[in-house]
């Protein structure tokens, strides 16, 4: 069995109550299409579950497979910055078959971020560090693909599909 | 996946999540072995004494690309890289099926063709699925005097990922890798 060797902390993207009685926490990659499938299947889980879902969003992105998804990852950070992750998360998973730079800056624009900036912190890549810590926390937890799920810090080998998931819950509760 | 109908543990079939504690152990000489990695170009064990090596036995070659395990493996080759570790992954597949394989995944690390005789290397680490053909889904980390310092041998169908591999890291270099 896989544990989650990085607890969810204040680094974390973190969505819902802290007292919740289930946590699911997500390596992703904004440019992987299972990720986009996973995406409003966890949309679905969390209004399912209200405030007894702790969700939280990691960095996984196969950037050999994924050319976009390094800077994807990095746009969704630069915006959370501005307090914008988690729309930034959402508009980059709704877009996520084109997610080239212009995209990425247009889309920051979108949400009202400084575009000019975005284009900095692309080509500095400021904050590849942050997602590398991403990636080897998971590595070393047992991500072994994307998405890869952990829920209350167990890594979740089945499929992600809505029943399979809450049935996955149910179990680890 | 329903495993309680398989209670007696067969030593082949198709089962997916059955574990087949099998395949050589740590402490064994790592068999020798020169194998295809190109349509001109071989590559042999020995290249390695001196530092780590992984040999990653894989079913096959083209899973799917979010939870291919080669996939993996190439974006954790610079975690590899701090130990001084080479990756090597060993199917049955052609040299030819390979190159397509490794281009399109951007693959930075060799695949060993096991195909003739098919799965010979993939036998002598005890890692090769009579019933499928296949090399079984088994991890070696061998150390740099070319003995097995970790093996484990993974439910066919389920990605290893890196953990284990990197844990086996640190015990042989005495040290966490931070």
């Amino acid at each position: 069995m896989n544990r989650l060797l990085v607890p969810v902390n204040g680094n974390d993207h973190i969505q819902g109550s802290a007292d919740a009685e289930w946590t699911l926490v997500e390596y992703g990659d904004y440019e992987c299409p299972v990720c986009g499938q996973a995406y409003p299947i966890v949309k679905q889980l969390q209004e399912h579950l209200g405030d007894q879902l702790l969700f939280v969003f990691r960095n996984f992105p196969l950037r050999e497979i994924h050319p976009n998804a390094e800077h994807a990852a990095e746009t969704a950070e630069f915006a959370a910055g501005y307090g914008s992750f988690w729309e930034m998360h959402d508009v980059l998973f709704e877009n996520q078959d084109r997610l080239e730079d212009e995209i990425l800056i247009g889309l920051a624009a979108q949400i009202g971020l400084p575009a000019s900036k975005l284009r900095r912190s692309l080509a500095s890549e400021i904050f590849r560090g942050r997602i590398d810590l991403d990636f080897r926390g998971g590595i070393r937890s047992g991500v072994n693909g994307t998405p890869t799920f952990f829920i209350n810090g167990v890594r979740h080998d089945g499929g992600f599909g809505f029943e399979m998931l809450l049935r996955a819950f149910a179990e680890a509760k | 996946m329903n495993l309680s109908n398989q209670s007696v543990i067969p030593l082949t079939g198709t089962g997916s999540g059955v574990r087949r504690s099998k395949i050589l152990p740590a402490g064994s000489v790592a068999p020798p072995f020169s194998l295809s990695v190109t349509p001109s170009q071989a590559l042999a064990l020995r290249e390695f004494l001196g530092r780590p090596v992984i040999l990653a036995f894989y079913p096959a070659d083209w899973s799917p690309v979010c939870g291919d395990q080669m996939a993996l493996y190439n974006e954790v080759l610079p975690e590899f890289a701090r130990y001084g570790a080479a990756m090597v992954g060993i199917s049955v597949d052609s040299v030819w099926c390979h190159a397509a394989f490794a281009a399109s995944r951007n693959l930075h690390f060799p695949l060993a063709s096991d195909f003739e005789p098919k799965g010979h290397i993939a036998r002598l680490y005890r890692a090769y699925r009579e019933a499928d053909g296949t090399c079984e889904r088994a991890l070696f980390v061998i150390d740099r005097n070319g003995i097995v310092a970790w093996s484990y041998l993974s439910p066919v169908a389920v990605n290893p990922g890196a953990d284990g591999i990197l844990e086996a890291l640190d015990k042989l270099t005495g040290k966490l890798v931070g």
